[in-house]
């Protein structure tokens, strides 16, 4: 049962309360897209063993969706932040970066 | 290889069964095949088997990074059945279950395929709609259902409580020659037979990296070095996508845990397979008695193989509407699957962007009823580089084109 | 003849004045107060308790606790019956009735013996060799009898008369055990401040400390324990339960407990069971060691026992297990058992001590018992059968020649130790090859960690692996401090508890007994009992190349019995590795998975069954449908009417009923359930755009629009009229299952995509009921209520205006998906109810009658109109169901615009929706496909078509359907075939033709 903390309304959330919404900041493609970059919009998806950023939606409690970067091996949470966003926070990155060496990096 | 008889028991029973030879030989890796599998899971065994039985290909390696049929072959809930909707599951599930009908004897080892029966209940209008047109078009595909009443139901599976107060069932699908097998003798016997036709089975070997050159696999590196192949053929379910980003593509695939348990054995009391998918469960009686209860996903990305708690207390809140009586039983043991989930939940038997490379993934939480047609389609996709029909609707192109092959439509849940 | 019984004094947890009666087969037996099933079974001379799985051998008790494997048995009767309830674990209350398993016709005489007599035929996986010819023979006559003889308890067959509960707790520190370990543990942790719930499996404080003799901070355990039990139950920061079992441990400190409320005391009006789902920063586990057996020939027979569960026995229950038990043992623990054997009056042969030689000072103590020690000994085989009569020693060193054979009525033994580690386990905690002990123990270097990436649980005491009391309590402190200090709090400085530093020599692991022992004596040594794998199997299982331990596991089923492998899983291990010429750490072991024990499914389900089972959602108007006939069908978590059954009437008669009248006179419908959504906002027009394929930026103030909205991937998937309420504000209903699908749906673009957007959307679905009124008479209705112009002048078709009727304030739309004169009409939900009976009221003069969902099904097929879920199915575009005209060209994006124009999308040959007409007026079965010529590449029959809805139409008195078929709009009038199903069952022809029915003009709805 994950624990992750709702950034909007402050409360560590049991999973119960929450919906997950898949991989996180996919680029919207539409009218215009060639075929490839529509298809990767809708289907293709990172699915990392490690470092995943994804969405999530306090479905049972205030109702907002925010984003989280987790580990989906150890399941360890680096942080959750506002959905309003393109890229993680700088904060993210960094404890990211020194807890996970290796991890690729934001692209 | 010494077939395995009650006559071979006796046999062996008089020098106290130390004359039995191992199962599948533990060869050292040679330095080339004509075809490298990757992941001796049943799907991987059983494409090796079929290249071999039906294509004459024997050269063959199939590596694996644990113990043969250490994923989710071994950790599934064996339901076997071939009810599905649309055409291209319907062909593929059916040649699958007709195989497993005499795949004890082609094997020459017992894999248990008991055709008890399976029903999936219909507890909404929404759901007798659904499997009424499921009915209909299997009659057309060659697979023998039938929709049932309730009071059928009852008959088949007295313990049910086919009048409870939310979900009264009202029907069902019925498949009289659906049912389960033993999972783990399933890899065992394909592994077997494989070993029996010079293949080589390398469990503990890690594939890291595919090579390639110019858009063509000439091999894999390995933790027991390189091993060079004329074809590949990724076989791995969960860990899909890993090894696909080693050979360089991106699959329409998130990998998901899967909630399963079982009961302590007790004296047989349920002789079909029941599944609900208005609440989530399904159950069958295992031939040691153990109730094995299987439930929904986790809607995240996970690695982990452990099970959660919350989906097992829906799916056991939901079992005990329908069968009171397991109320009084005791969950001895939970666990989690990876189950590797498609864009519209079916399976891909597809060429790749490398030329040489085939894959076989995504078949969710359904792929150990697959297992012998799987194996048989892909063995033809690698044997001709060219899908068969079995294969031909589920490359991996039908998502760029919309082309999607979905289950849901009949029930919520695919199992 | 020496049989088990009570000894005259003695037993720390009876209480003798109070006699207990309870059934065993049948025979009424006394017990006391206090005993567990086990030791009043044994205390009336009941050694023999069960049958094994595969030979059922006879089975004694072997241990006594959750790691017993044979002693099972079935429990009570009716509602109250369980299988499979271990004796050990049972604690005895007035007129318990127990059976035993797996037998027939009774435990002595078990006709399934048979098996054993032709054990050698039935090695590990015989199964997988033979049963495979004739191909029907599997299924017909070898699989029952496997079936039959396999399983253990009967299964129930009444409802569970009992009840069951879901308790939640959110502590800093949860210690999971209630030895000495644990409450060191818990002392040291509370004293911190830190919230701690301590809970012990057992209804007893203390552990094995107390039958073992153990002194603590200078007095007998059993003092310090009541003192510190005395002292926790005092401080507000600290909750104990006894009789609650850690069961699992989860992701991020998630963890089970399983508390026996009333397992005790039956029908007492308590819960039964009640389950803890508990969030804790840092787990301590304190859950002690298992003995492990020996494997020596006839280790199974009943008699043979743990030395600890002999000890237990004798100590805590004053129960003599025979008066002569021969100890045989590769440590010095088992020693104390022959000490607390001789000190209670009774007489130990010998021990034997696998050792070569027993050195430490509880050998020496034993001597000075006159105790005979016989070091480098053991045992070549027990001579018994439903019971031991002796054992004939060797050679440790040997093949097994018998150099004495002992008469005895029990033997105990001691493999060693191995720490219960399965909590560790369960969530990924590592663990490391103690050689010194020959046990795995936690490795706490690699804890399983939590959210934060940190170890959340901390061992203690002998779940640690430490084997002496001093180290445990140290060792206990240790992880409450550190428990503490990871929690957030600050140890204080503490004065843990202490005990004298012990010389032990050290064990010997053992593995098989004698070291040289040959086939014959290997094929009688048991590692599982229950499921009956020996030392053999586990050697044919890796002479065949089982050579992981899970395959070694799986092809021989050893562990995998209701005990999970408490007794066998290291023995196996050790067994396999040996025959490998492996050592254990390299072969590894088998994961370890909740719950500890078993748990019922009852506590799984908790309180929620029957009609708590779901939460139901009503309408306001629910006690109207319930007092008046409705027969409801679930549709999510509602209950809507189906229809409304009258005096007689079938449920087709009811729903023609309902039809008729309402294309006649009056029908009034329940529409509460459909979803309301108001968008509202600066962007809201500009995000509707989005949301919908048609426009809907620019629909009028006060006008109405039918709208579909698709999912990214193109597919429809909720349809319903938008009303604009003013400049900013539109009001957007959805289906019934759709409403809070599609509010997510919404934020989840507005949050997520459009952020900058200025949109606040309110599922607002409850806030209102909503009433249909249909039918020629319907204006006729509300202007005889009064209020409002509902005139076809100031209210015309698709729009809608605000008024009150009858005096309700009411929210008039003048849509209609029946195709009559309708008016839906909202009304806060707390007037649901009384306008809905003003209407019934004032209605009856125009023949008004409630109508159910069949009847509003039946009404929008007649007219064509689509219903989600059923002509659509999350494959269906738009386009495929003619829509065309509600897809907006104007527009340069909508969602799912940009899928709709994939290559299979736009293919001239999707399916498309038609009417369909049976030649003979009868009704085609829903869900049948049309066939076309030929058979596809896979043998299966070409289709060109499929019914999406059909029904009887009563007011045409004949059966329609829609359905999608293979260019159908460009086939009009053709006729096409539908197979139907069952013996001898002729096809049905149908003719393609419009899918509007009735009233295609679309007169009847606009006046």
């Amino acid at each position: 049962m994950l624990l992750l903390n709702c950034p909007c309304c402050g409360v560590d959330a049991d999973e119960t309360e929450l919906a997950a919404g898949g991989e996180a900041h996919l680029k919207r493609e539409t009218v215009g897209a060639e075929d490839e970059a529509f298809e990767a919009y809708l289907f293709m998806r990172d699915n990392p063993r490690g470092v995943h950023f994804e969405r999530w939606r306090h479905a049972y409690g205030c109702g907002k969706w925010f984003l989280a970067a987790r580990d989906t091996v150890t399941l360890e949470v680096f942080g959750t932040y506002p959905a309003q966003t393109k890229k993680p926070p700088k904060a993210i990155e960094n404890a990211l970066k020194k807890k996970r060496p290796d991890w690729k990096g934001w692209a | 290889m010494k077939r395995y008889s009650a006559f071979a028991i006796a046999r062996e029973a008089a020098r106290y069964h130390t004359g039995w030879e191992r199962a599948w030989r533990s060869p050292e890796p040679k330095t080339h095949y004509d075809v490298i599998i990757i992941g001796a899971g049943g799907h991987g065994l059983a494409t090796a088997y079929y290249l071999g039985k039906n294509h004459g290909i024997r050269n063959v390696a199939i590596i694996e990074k644990g113990w043969l049929g250490g994923g989710n072959t071994g950790r599934n809930t064996t339901i076997i059945r071939s009810n599905y909707l649309q055409d291209p599951s319907a062909a593929i599930y059916e040649k699958s279950r007709s195989l497993y009908e005499t795949l004890s004897q082609d094997l020459n080892y017992n894999i248990m395929f008991s055709p008890r029966g399976l029903i999936m209940l219909a507890q909404t209008h929404h759901e007798v709609r659904g499997y009424q047109r499921t009915a209909y078009a299997n009659a057309l595909q060659g697979v023998k259902t039938e929709f049932i009443s309730p009071a059928r139901v009852k008959q088949l599976v007295p313990i049910m409580d086919i009048s409870g107060p939310r979900y009264p069932v009202l029907g069902g699908l019925y498949q009289a020659r659906g049912g389960t097998a033993r999972h783990d003798a399933v890899a065992w016997g394909y592994a077997r037979a494989c070993s029996d036709m010079g293949m080589d089975v390398l469990q503990k070997t890690e594939v890291t990296a595919v090579r390639s050159e110019g858009g063509t696999v000439t091999g894999v590196e390995t933790s027991r070095g390189i091993i060079g192949c004329k074809k590949l053929s990724i076989v791995v379910a969960g860990h899909s996508g890993h090894v696909a980003e080693m050979a360089g593509f991106r699959l329409p695939i998130e990998s998901v845990a899967l909630q399963a348990l079982v009961s302590e054995p007790i004296k047989p009391c349920m002789d079909v397979v029941v599944m609900a998918n208005t609440v989530h469960g399904y159950m069958s009686q295992s031939d040691k008695g153990e109730m094995v209860i299987g439930g929904g996903t986790d809607g995240y990305n996970n690695y982990t193989q452990r099970g959660s708690f919350h989906h097992i207390e829906e799916t056991v809140r939901a079992l005990i509407e329908t069968f009171p009586m397991i109320s009084r039983l005791k969950m001895l043991r939970q666990w989690g699957g990876i189950v590797d989930i498609t864009g519209d939940r079916s399976p891909i038997l597809s060429k790749t962007p490398l030329g040489n490379c085939f894959i076989n993934a995504g078949w969710g939480t359904g792929g150990f009823k697959a297992i012998p047609g799987s194996g048989w389609a892909m063995a033809e996709l690698v044997a001709k580089g060219e899908p068969g029909p079995l294969a031909a609707a589920f490359g991996l192109d039908r998502f760029r084109e919309g082309r999607f092959i979905d289950e849901s439509v009949a029930a919520g849940v695919a199992h | 003849m020496g049989m088990s019984t009570r000894l005259a004094t003695g037993g720390r947890l009876l209480n003798r004045a109070r006699a207990v009666e309870f059934n065993f087969n049948g025979k009424r037996l006394t017990g006391y107060e206090g005993d567990t099933l086990a030791s009043a079974l044994l205390a009336n001379n009941q050694v023999l308790v069960g049958r094994s799985f595969k030979y059922h051998r006879p089975r004694g008790i072997v241990a006594s606790g959750a790691e017993e494997p044979n002693a099972l048995v079935n429990l009570g009767k009716g509602g109250r019956f369980e299988p499979n309830q271990r004796a050990t674990t049972t604690e005895l209350f007035e007129g318990l009735s127990a059976t035993s398993q797996n037998h027939w016709p009774s435990l002595e005489y078990d006709v399934g013996v048979l098996n054993n007599y032709v054990a050698r035929l039935l090695p590990a996986g015989f199964y997988y060799k033979t049963f495979m010819a004739p191909r029907a023979a599997w299924k017909h006559v070898f699989e029952p009898i496997i079936r039959q003889s396999a399983g253990l308890g009967k299964a129930p067959k009444d409802r569970d008369a009992d009840r069951y509960e879901h308790f939640h707790a959110h502590v800093d520190i949860l210690i999971v055990g209630g030895g000495i370990a644990g409450l060191q543990a818990a002392r040291t942790a509370a004293a911190s401040g830190a919230r701690v719930l301590l809970v012990e499996q057992t209804a007893n404080w203390g552990g094995r400390a107390p039958a073992d003799g153990s002194v603590v901070d200078g007095i007998a355990a059993e003092e310090w324990i009541t003192k510190a039990v005395e002292d926790l139950e005092k401080m507000d920061n600290v909750h104990l339960r006894t009789r609650c079992m850690g069961a699992g441990v989860y992701d991020h400190g998630y963890a089970l407990a399983y508390e026996r409320v009333a397992d005790h005391l039956p029908a007492n009006g308590q819960p039964r069971h009640r389950l803890w789902r508990i969030r804790a920063r840092q787990i301590v586990t304190a859950t002690g060691a298992i003995e492990r057996p020996l494997s020596f020939a006839g280790n199974d027979i009943p008699g043979v026992m743990l030395a600890s569960a002999v000890r237990d026995y004798v100590a805590n229950f004053g129960v003599s297990p025979g008066d002569r038990t021969v100890v045989v043992t590769n440590n010095d623990d088992a020693y104390r058992t022959a000490i607390a054997l001789k000190e209670a009056g009774l007489d130990v042969p010998a021990i034997l001590d696998a050792r070569p030689e027993a050195t430490g000072p509880l050998a020496r103590r034993a001597r000075d018992l006159g105790i005979r020690v016989e070091p480098g000994k053991g045992i070549a085989k027990v001579i018994g059968g439903k019971r031991v009569t002796s054992v004939k020693i060797c050679a440790q060193s040997g093949e097994g020649a018998a150099l004495e054979e002992i008469p005895c009525e029990a033997v105990a033994m001691s493999g060693g130790w191995s720490p219960v580690v399965h909590l560790w386990s369960h969530c990924g905690g590592k663990l490391t090859w103690d050689e010194t002990n020959a046990h795995f123990r936690p490795d706490p270097d690699r804890a399983p960690t939590n959210q934060d990436g940190e170890g959340f649980v901390k061992t203690a005491g002998a779940a640690s692996g430490e084997v002496s009391t001093a180290n445990c309590l140290k060792d206990a402190d240790a992880a409450g401090r550190a428990a503490a200090k990871a929690a957030g709090f600050k140890p204080e400085p503490g004065d843990a508890a202490t005990a004298e530093a012990e010389e032990v020599q050290p064990m010997l692991p053992v593995w098989v007994m004698p070291q040289g022992a040959g086939i014959a004596k290997r094929m009688k040594m048991w590692l599982d009992y229950q499921n009956d794998v020996k030392v053999s199997d586990v050697q044919l299982a890796a002479r065949e190349g089982f050579e992981s331990v899970e395959h070694a596991k799986r092809y021989t089923t050893l562990g995998m019995a209701t005990d999970q492998g408490k007794l066998s899983n290291i023995n196996g291990l050790a067994v396999l590795s040996q025959s490998l010429n492996s050592e254990i750490p390299k072969v590894g072991t088998t994961t370890f998975r909740p719950p500890y024990t078993p748990i019922s499914m009852g506590s799984i389900g908790g309180e929620a069954r029957g009609e708590l089972f779901q939460p139901v959602r009503q309408t306001p108007i629910h006690d109207w449908h319930q007092a008046n006939g409705a027969y409801f069908e679930p549709v999510g978590h509602w209950r809507r009417p189906y229809c409304y059954r009258r005096d007689g009437e079938s449920t087709e008669q009811a729903v023609q009923r309902e039809v008729k009248n309402t294309r006649q006179a009056l029908g009034l419908l329940d529409a509460s359930t459909l979803g309301k959504i108001i968008v509202r906002g600066p962007d809201a027009g500009r995000f509707l755009d989005m949301l919908y394929t048609n426009m809907m930026s620019n629909l009028a103030v006060g006008k109405c629009r039918y709208g579909l909205m698709c999912s990214e991937n193109g597919f429809l998937i909720d349809d319903g009229v938008v009303a604009r309420l003013d400049d900013d504000t539109w009001l957007c209903h959805t289906t019934t299952g759709g409403a809070d699908r599609i509010h997510g749906w919404m934020e989840d673009w507005l949050q997520c995509e459009w952020w900058d957007w200025q949109v606040y959307t309110a599922n607002v679905t409850e806030q209102f009921a909503q009433i249909a009124v249909v039918g020629p008479n319907a204006r006729k209705l509300l202007e005889k209520l009064g209020g409002m112009d509902v005139s076809k002048e100031a209210l015309p078709f698709m729009q809608w205006a605000d008024g009150t009727i009858g005096g309700f304030s009411t929210r008039v739309f003048r849509i209609s998906f029946s195709g009559e004169l309708s008016y839906e009409i909202a009304v806060p939900a707390g007037q649901g109810r009384a306008f809905w009976d003003a209407l019934v009221a004032g209605g009856e003069e125009f023949g008004l009658m409630a109508y159910g969902t069949e009847c509003l099904h039946i009404l929008r097929a007649e007219k064509g109109f689509i219903m989600i879920g059923d002509e659509t199915d999350g494959t269906i575009i738009p386009q495929d169901l003619g829509l065309d005209w509600a897809i907006s060209k104007k527009k340069d994006d909508y969602l799912g615009k940009r899928a709709q124009a994939r290559s299979h999308m736009t293919d001239p040959n999707r399916w498309k929706l038609v009417g369909l007409e049976t030649l003979d007026g009868a009704v085609i079965p829903d869900g049948a496909y049309a066939v076309g010529e030929g058979r596809n590449a896979n043998g299966q029959r070409n289709t060109i078509g499929r019914i999406t809805s059909s029904y009887y139409s009563p007011t045409l008195d004949r059966g329609i359907a829609m359905g999608l078929v293979d260019h159908g709009p460009n086939r009009m009038g053709e006729v096409i075939e539908f197979p139907t199903l069952g013996a001898g069952s002729q096809p049905i022809r149908a003719r393609i033709v419009d899918p509007v029915f009735y009233d295609k003009a679309g007169e009847k709805q606009n006046v």
